[in-house]
């Protein structure tokens, strides 16, 4: 902290005009000191469906709105009129990138308000599924960080590492992004016979990737100028905003519902979560390199650690004519981005109340992010956003 | 846990404690406690982490179902406080000034269900629904399946995966004739 102490950009706020208590700011546009610009939803530095619509003096931003909804399905709505298992095929689709977390979460809330137990060996497979999940994704995030300051061979490198994990969950699921094998009562099937020795293949390249992302990326001095000491995240904001996930690990919170709230058979594993201190982009960005490292870690410890067979399927009611007794719960996971909740809802009917997903990013991408970028240089928007892993599909389901 | 409860059953009136798990529990608590309980909770008894702000629809009761939902970091332990509201001009007091993050919830509540948090801030800008002028669309009443009828059309020559159609076309063909 004291290191970079001196690195860290305070814009000059006390130019800016004041907030009035509401949130609006008095911008006069026609005095032409002030211009409006539009990020999103067509730029190739948003990530995703979502748009910034900032004030900005000079190259500073005085004022961030995000706006989203070029998305909006009314998954919550939807799932209110589907039967359980048809709400299900729906839910996965509220996160296009990281699927298997929904998955898992309305599986587990229909399990618990059913009050069905799950043998242990399909446990052991969802934590795999789970971390292949957030293996494939932080191939995403972690190179893309380079990406928004102009480094875009890191990205090439990690599409093709991906397209290695999606092979493996094409032949244990049979489909590459959505694959519905968390399913409520246990999992879809075994691993295919020498699955173990090809994803051990496919660890090995991403462990070699890791040391060349490193000298890549992390020890680029372009990279370190633009990012170190840069979108610095206030701690006391952590709790103040609900900040989860790595965005809260490198601002020194040992926050991971993997060892916070232990589910599945994550008590079986031995790890630490990465935790720093820095809290700017660069350090956001390492703590999920160091994800990347520990989630390649705990999947070679769970194919070592898991049973060589076992029944993967508890006994469910007919999925055409399940009713699940009145009641409401909240199950948790460790999403690559944070804590990923589901709070279900159920009346006694074939169909759920409520099912409400809580998203990092409906807190990262919209009350966060807006007053993180007030004093930013335009040209660290991206940055920023990559930095914090945001995700518009989490924010209108 | 048990101790928390206790303790806030002391100052407020709470009601249908449910034990979920050993570490989430959910209270029902008067509308008018709520905020205050929330603060209780918050500076008092270290639920220092705001997870979510839900609401369930019970049209047959003609209330919603307002769910804060608190998590204690330190000491691994949730609590979800629900209250009752009115549907019938629905409005709640905000919590805004708690929690950055509950102003995005209440605007978003705004536009979905019409429940009002008066003083909050941003709350009457639209959040995903820009230019929406039917009744909110997450409340029980407003039917997607009515309201894409009337508003869109099936495409032409689109067939059909329904499997009593499909059944029916493959076992009987010359019925359809």
């Amino acid at each position: 902290m004291k290191k970079n102490s001196k690195l860290i950009w305070t814009p000059d706020r006390s130019k800016f005009p004041e907030q009035n208590s509401d949130g609006s700011l008095d911008v006069d546009l026609a005095s032409q000191k002030y211009v409006k610009v539009w990020q999103g939803p067509n730029h190739p530095g948003v990530t995703g469906n979502m748009s910034l619509e900032l004030t900005i003096c000079g190259d500073e931003i005085v004022q961030a709105k995000t706006h989203v909804g070029y998305l909006h399905r009314g998954f919550e709505k939807l799932i209110e009129r589907r039967k359980f298992i048809q709400g299900f095929t729906t839910c996965i689709r509220m996160c296009v990138a990281e699927p298997d977390t929904n998955e898992y979460n309305f599986s587990r809330c229909v399990e618990e308000l059913s009050g069905i137990e799950v043998p242990e060996m399909a446990n052991w497979l969802r934590a795999l599924a789970l971390e292949m999940a957030r293996l494939q994704m932080l191939l995403r995030i972690v190179p893309g960080q380079g990406n928004t300051t102009g480094l875009g061979l890191g990205v090439q490198w990690g599409v093709y590492l991906r397209d290695l994990i999606l092979d493996r969950f094409e032949e244990l699921t049979g489909g590459r992004v959505y694959h519905m094998y968390i399913t409520p009562g246990g999992v879809r099937g075994l691993l295919p016979d020498g699955f173990k020795q090809r994803m051990e293949d496919a660890l090995k390249k991403i462990d070699e990737f890791i040391v060349d992302i490193t000298k890549l990326m992390y020890n680029n001095a372009v990279f370190k100028k633009r990012t170190v000491g840069v979108g610095y995240l206030d701690p006391a904001w952590i709790d103040k905003f609900g900040v989860v996930g790595p965005n809260a690990r490198a601002a020194g919170f040992k926050r991971d519902v993997r060892k916070d709230y232990p589910y599945l058979i994550y008590d079986k594993l031995d790890y630490e979560p990465f935790t720093a201190t820095d809290s700017d982009i660069y350090t956001r960005s390492l703590v999920r390199r160091e994800d990347l490292r520990t989630t390649v870690e705990l999947i070679r410890q769970i194919m070592a650690k898991m049973p060589k067979t076992g029944n993967i399927r508890a006994q469910t009611p007919n999925v055409l004519h399940w009713k699940i007794p009145k009641g409401e719960t909240y199950v948790r996971c460790e999403s690559s981005r944070g804590e990923y909740g589901y709070y279900m809802v159920t009346d006694g009917s074939e169909f759920p109340r409520r099912v409400n997903l809580r998203g990092p990013s409906y807190v990262h991408a919209v009350s966060l992010l807006e007053k993180l970028l007030v004093g930013a240089n335009i040209a660290d928007v991206s940055s920023m956003m990559v930095s914090l892993g945001t995700c518009p599909p989490e924010i209108e389901r | 846990m048990e101790q928390i409860l206790q303790d806030i059953g002391k100052q407020f009136k709470i009601t249908d404690i449910v034990k979920k798990r050993d570490n989430l529990n959910f209270i029902t608590c008067e509308k008018e406690q709520t905020i205050s309980l929330i603060t209780y909770l918050r500076d008092i008894k270290g639920f220092s982490h705001f997870v979510l702000l839900s609401v369930v629809d019970w049209i047959e009761d003609g209330v919603f179902q307002l769910v804060y939902f608190l998590n204690n970091p330190d000491k691994k332990i949730d609590i979800g406080i629900r209250t009752m509201i009115s549907r019938e001009n629905a409005t709640m007091t905000s919590a805004h000034h708690l929690w950055e993050q509950i102003a995005t919830y209440q605007r978003e509540l705004k536009e979905m269900y019409g429940i009002d948090f008066p003083g909050s801030p941003r709350v009457d800008e639209s959040f995903i629904l820009e230019g929406w002028d039917d009744i909110p669309p997450m409340r029980r009443e407003f039917d997607t399946k009515k309201y894409s009828e009337e508003n869109f059309f099936p495409r032409e020559g689109r067939e059909t995966n329904d499997p009593e159609e499909y059944m029916k076309k493959k076992l009987y063909p010359d019925e359809e004739k």
